[in-house]
Order: C-alpha cells, then structure tokens, then sequence
C-alpha cells in the first residue's frame, strides 16, 4: 500500500508550494540588472559557492546570529530549522530502506509510518538499520516538539528569550503560525495512535501508544488514528499554501540570499529586484525591535519589521520611511543580515525622488594650491563646532603639515544628507562640485573632521589617488609617525562611537588607540557596534526636538554612568548634540589631543647635547 | 509701457498691497499638516544666518516659511529648491522645528501643486 486518499491536501499543498515559488523566484532573478546576473553566472560556479552554503547551514539552520542574541531563543529557531530539515533528510533514507532503495513519492516518507508497520523491531534496537531509523525519528521530534512548547511559552515570557516586545503578527502570519505550531503534534498524534494499535512506534510513538491504548477503547483508536493522519497532512498542505504570504516565506528567500550575496549581488539606492528578495527574507523574529533607539522617544511602528511590511506592500508611506535614524543598530543584529539601512534610503528615494533641487548656484571656479598634501575638510556640522575646526588647525600647524582648510570660507555640504533623504541626483550634482575642488587640490590625503562626510568621501565619491581619513585616524598617524608628542592627562573619559563612524565605517581602533595616549579611556555598557545613537542623527526627517532630546538623555544616561571627567566624541554633531544635556564637559577627540600637545623639540638640540 | 518722456515724469505705480485673502493659504495648511514645526516658527532668522547655501546665493529658510504662510507664492518652488538639506538650521533653531523636513514638505507641496 503506497497511496491513500488523505495524503492529497499535503500533495497538493506541496505542488502549488514549489509552483509558487519557482514563478515568485524566477521573476525576481529575471528583473535583476545585467550585472547582477552575470554575477549569479560567474558566482554558480566559483569557490563561493562553499562558503555560501556554509553560511546557509550555520544561519538557516544552526541560526548562529540568533544563539549569540539568546540561548533559548537561538535553541528554540534550531530545533525547529535543523529539526525539521533533518526529519525530512532521515524520513527520506528511512523510507528507502523500506522500498528497497528505490525514489518514493514525495509523500510516502511523510506519512511512511501510516504505510509500513515494522513490528519486528524493538523501540530502543540501536544496531540494526530500522530500529536506528526509528529511535532517531523519534528523537528527532521530540527535539522539534520542544522548539514548540518553547515557543508557546515565550508566547508568556518573551524576556526570558531577551525579548521586551515582539512583532505583532499579521492575520495571515497567524493561520500560518497555527499551521506550524500544529504540524509536529498532529505528528505525534498520529504516529502514536497508529503504534498503539499496529505497533511499531520508537521510543517516543509507542511508549506515548501504549498510553492511549491503555485508556481508550479500541474501535476509538482506529478511528481517530485515521483521522489524525488526515489532520496532520491536512495542517501541512494549509501550511505550504498559506507560506509564500506569510512570514514562512523567509525561509526559501532566505537561502537565495545568502548565496546571491555570496555572488556580489547587492541592494542599491533605489529599490530593485534584490531589494524584493531581501524585503522578503525577513522572518519578523522581531529582533530588531528591542535595539530601536525609537522606543525611548515613541510608540514606534517604523521599526525594520515594520517598515519592511509597509515596503512589501509596495505604497510607500513617508511618515514610516522617514521616522529612523538610520544609526544601524537593527542592521548589527539582524539575524538574516539584510541591509535594512540601504532599503530604507531606497524606499525614501521613491518618496523623494520626483522633488527636483537646484545647486547651479555653486560656485563656477575652483581654487588651484598646489604644493599641498592634505586637504582639510569640517564640514557643514564642524562649521557650527568652531572649536573643533580649530583645535584641528592648531595640531596640523604644530605637526608642519602642508594642508589647505578647503571649506575655509562655507562648506559645500558632502551630499550624504541628500542621500540619505533618497535623493542621489541631487547628491550627485553637489558631489561633483567637491569633487572638482578636491581633485584640483592636488592633495594626496583628505581629512574630514566629520563621520558623515567621512563615510561619504570615502564610499561614494571614489576620489582616485586621494586617501580619505577621519581625523582620528589622521591624528593617530601623525602621533605613530612622532610628528605629535602627547602628554598623558590622566583624565578618565569615555568614548562615544558615533554612528557614521562606528557602525557606518568600521572605525572602532583608531580613536580608541588615540585617546589612550592622552587619557585614562573607561569602557562603557553600549559601546563598539553596540554603541547608541545620540539622537541628532541627520538620518531623521520625522523627529521634533523633544522626541530628539529624549534619545539624547537615554543615551547620555548609559555614557556617563562611569562619571567620567570628559565625555569625548568624535563628530560634531554628536558633540553639538551631547553638549546641552549633561554637565560633564563634552569634547571632540580632537580638542583633547590639541590640549594635550607639546611643540616637538628640535632635532638639532638632541644632536649637540649627545656631542658634548 | 509708455517711455518715460511720455508719461510726463508720472506715472501710477503698480499696486502693492498684499492682499491675504486672495493669496494661496492651501500650501501652508498642507506643509502645517506634514510638518507642524511651520507654526512654531518665530522668523528669528537663524536658520538664514548659518545657511551652507546662503553663502553662494541668496537663500533664506525665514523668507521662504513666511512667504508660505502669507501665501505669496511665486517663484517660491524654485527657491526652496537651493536648500542642501545639511542640517545647519535644524541645529540652531531655538525653537526645535525639524527644518529638514519642513524645506522638504515644501518641496514636495509647491512641487505636486505645480507652483
């Protein structure tokens, strides 16, 4: 007996499953640019191909990124992914032992214990072939079972999974959801109901068989084991038809992205058809909510899950796209990695982008230095901290550095604000003006006092020949290279990464290393890629100044907590922003190596003393 | 228009009055509707007075916030679109309006009612 009429809601599921996914998929690598598909054809057959299948062990199954958030939250993902995976891998051997080797229907393996009743093995019969299958089984959903009953229960206590709040579901999400929670207990129920009548159950469906048969009558038995199995293939084939509506559709998505990755394809400032893959591979754990600066200003609903809702229903809605500010901590803890930053600006570019900008204004001639080797940038936000700006002359004066202050006179701003409002025409036209003057300088380092202008002269300008440096990175070399001679304060201080700097450019080292030669540096709780935003972000276009202040104060009440003397940054904006509320002194990086700065001696004094 | 011999070193002066009631009050209430910060604006000019784009053309955040409010609306779109969206207002506002995305309301509003 290999066919019985109630595998057809399964079958059935299963096939406009695969049929929906196969048309869902090839139409959004179809619409994927020219290069991003050469790019898939090159990739499909290079190295890359290992380790994007390992990332999609480790992370679609393993769900390492989720362990590291919280034991019991990346235990209870495992056992449901791996679980799962690994029922229809042993299901499968399993069931070609049984038919001698040969490929069975896809829903034999499934319901194979519904087919075949091997009574001649003993449910804890490790050494033979059948009886291994059938402990394992068994073991296996059990492993499964407890992913649902810790599901259930973080239902009750989410905190104890590391979870204040969780995502409110969608009514779709909730009949899948149902359909999931209920497959693994049909199974149970159905394998262990057919045991108790047939035999031939493992550890688990036999010992939980005997149960069942001991208190129910007989005729019951057989009755409700047939309609069990009809209920567990019916909740299975809702399941899969419901799933490429549903948050489960992060599952198949998830995979294609990771290796599409793997193969350099990326999301770019607008939205394009590797947005919808990614848009898609959220699987709304929610994770990103809790780290959302958001929570302390408002009761927010522009969270990455949401937004990515919102965005999947392809009506853009400004007041969710422009309410964040884009500091990336959501993207530092996403489980699946997706660049929410990078869809964010791209779902404000279809917001923003039919509002034309006008810059002919600029002006025409670029100023010619030659003989030059640093361009000094402040920017927009170093021109409203003049202490900054000066502190920086000071130090490149006293190091003999040959440098042009470029925005001496008014900055034309880097066009990052531009971008991050959607609109890369307009950026691009300020950006090719700055270009102009940088190239025309001669200079062979830029240094910018600010992480925003930072982080775009270094991404987005590709300025050949020039090297772009922060100028704690700047100050740092000169310190190694000896051109500065720092005295040690003593000061205890704490360091604020800000976002552009941290997050957004990976400069954790360089500030850190500076700072610990003029001061004593005290860790704080949030720091690194964990560091807080502090909430003057130009990232965001919905905020008022009240909202504004309150992310400031919540995370100036995790900065100074170590009562520090000095509270140092290094962006303008941040110090601008950290100044008005606390009354610790709050100061640029940069002020503090100009205090704490000897005049180098001269050489030739050295030389005459050692030849006396 | 007569030279000047002709008109015999006289001439009306076109009208200068501003008359509010016949002028465009729609474009303040929807930028008020997106960005409330439009009405707690106090025309103290700061925002002018630290402008990135003020410093090579003649922009200015104040003049453009009253010219919505009073309606005067001409020319207006094609200003309002000199703004870098730096942030330098936004941070020296004394009263908190969030500037950015009030320029940008404007834009989006002269720019759908085709002014």
């Amino acid at each position: 007996m290999t066919f019985d009429i109630f595998v057809l809601p399964f079958f059935i599921g299963l096939l406009f499953l695969l049929t929906v996914l196969f048309v869902k998929f090839s139409r959004w690598i179809a619409l994927i640019d020219r290069s991003g598909r050469r790019k898939i054809g090159y990739g499909l057959f290079s190295m890359q191909i290992f380790p994007a299948t390992a990332e999609v062990f480790m992370e679609c199954l393993l769900h390492r990124r989720m362990w590291k958030q919280n034991k019991l939250l990346g235990f209870m993902h495992m056992s449901f992914a791996l679980g799962w995976f690994l029922l229809i891998l042993m299901g499968n051997i399993e069931s070609r032992v049984y038919s001698g080797g040969h490929i069975n229907p896809p829903y034999y393996p499934i319901f194979l214990k519904f087919f075949v009743h091997d009574k001649r093995v003993l449910p804890f019969e490790l050494n033979t072939m059948p009886g291994f299958f059938r402990f394992s089984m068994d073991f296996i959903l059990l492993f499964v079972l407890t992913g649902i009953v810790l599901a259930l229960f973080k239902r009750i206590r989410s905190r104890w999974f590391g979870m204040k709040r969780t995502t409110r579901q969608s009514s779709f999400d909730r009949w899948a959801i149902t359909c999931l929670w209920l497959i693994f207990p049909m199974r149970l129920l159905a394998e262990s109901l057919t045991a108790s009548h047939h035999g031939g159950g493992g550890f688990l469906t036999n010992s939980m068989g005997d149960v069942l048969a001991s208190i129910l009558p007989d005729n019951f038995l057989t009755s409700t084991a047939y309609i069990s199995w009809w209920g567990y293939s019916c909740v299975l084939g809702i399941f899969f038809i419901t799933l490429p509506w549903s948050r489960y559709m992060h599952i198949p998505t998830e995979v294609v992205m990771i290796y599409l990755k793997h193969f350099g394809v990326k999301s770019g400032k607008t939205i394009n058809s590797f947005s919808e893959i990614e848009m898609r591979a959220c699987p709304r754990c929610g994770v990103c909510i809790d780290v959302c600066q958001m929570n302390t200003a408002q009761k927010t609903f522009s969270t990455p899950v949401y937004f990515l809702r919102s965005l999947r229903k392809k009506v853009p809605v400004p007041i969710v796209d422009n309410n964040c500010l884009l500091c990336g901590r959501c993207q530092q803890v996403c489980p699946v990695q997706i660049d929410l930053l990078d869809l964010r600006v791209a779902s404000r570019n279809l917001d923003n982008k039919q509002i034309d900008k006008i810059y002919s204004y600029l002006p025409a001639d670029v100023p010619d230095s030659k003989g030059i080797n640093v361009l000094y940038f402040a920017g927009c936000m170093g021109h409203l901290t003049p202490s900054v700006k000066k502190a920086m002359l000071k130090i490149m004066q006293a190091a003999n550095v040959k440098y042009r202050f470029m925005d001496a006179d008014g900055s034309i701003c880097c066009g990052r604000p531009l971008m991050m409002a959607g609109m890369n025409n307009a950026a691009h036209s300020v950006m090719e003006k700055n270009r102009q003057i940088i190239h025309a300088s001669g200079a062979r380092i830029l240094v910018t006092s600010c992480p925003i202008c930072y982080k775009m002269f270094n991404e987005e300008y590709k300025l050949f020949g020039v090297e772009v440096l922060h100028h704690t990175q700047y100050l740092l070399r000169l310190a190694e290279a000896g051109s500065l001679w720092l005295n040690q304060s003593g000061l205890s201080v704490v360091y604020h990464d800000p976002c552009e700097l941290g997050r957004g450019s990976a400069v954790y080292k360089e500030p850190r290393k500076l700072l610990k030669r003029v001061a004593r540096l005290v860790p704080v709780a949030e720091e690194k890629e964990n560091a807080l935003c502090c909430g003057g972000s130009l990232g965001d276009f919905s905020m008022d100044h009240y909202q504004r202040e309150q992310i400031r104060d919540a995370a100036l009440e995790v900065l100074t907590r170590p009562n520090p003397d000095l509270l140092i940054t290094s962006c303008p904006l941040c110090k601008k922003t950290f100044h008005n509320g606390t009354d610790i002194n709050v100061k640029d990086i940069a002020e503090l190596v100009a205090e704490q700065m000897d005049l180098p001696e001269p050489v030739e004094i050295d030389a005459e003393e050692l030849a006396y | 228009m007569q030279d000047s011999a002709s008109r015999f070193g006289y001439f009306v002066s076109p009208d200068r009055q501003i008359d509010f009631d016949r002028n465009n009050h729609e474009v303040a209430s929807k930028v008020a509707a997106a960005e409330p910060g439009l009405n707690w604006c106090i025309s103290c000019g700061t925002c002018a007075a630290t402008c990135t784009a003020a410093k090579f053309t003649d922009f200015s955040l104040r003049r453009i916030i009253l010219q919505v409010k009073r309606g005067e609306l001409k020319g207006l779109a094609r200003e309002a679109q000199k703004c870098m969206l730096c942030g330098k207002c936004q941070l020296v506002c004394p009263r908190g309006i969030s500037t950015r995305n009030l320029i940008l309301q404007i834009n989006r509003v002269l720019q759908s009612e085709n002014l």
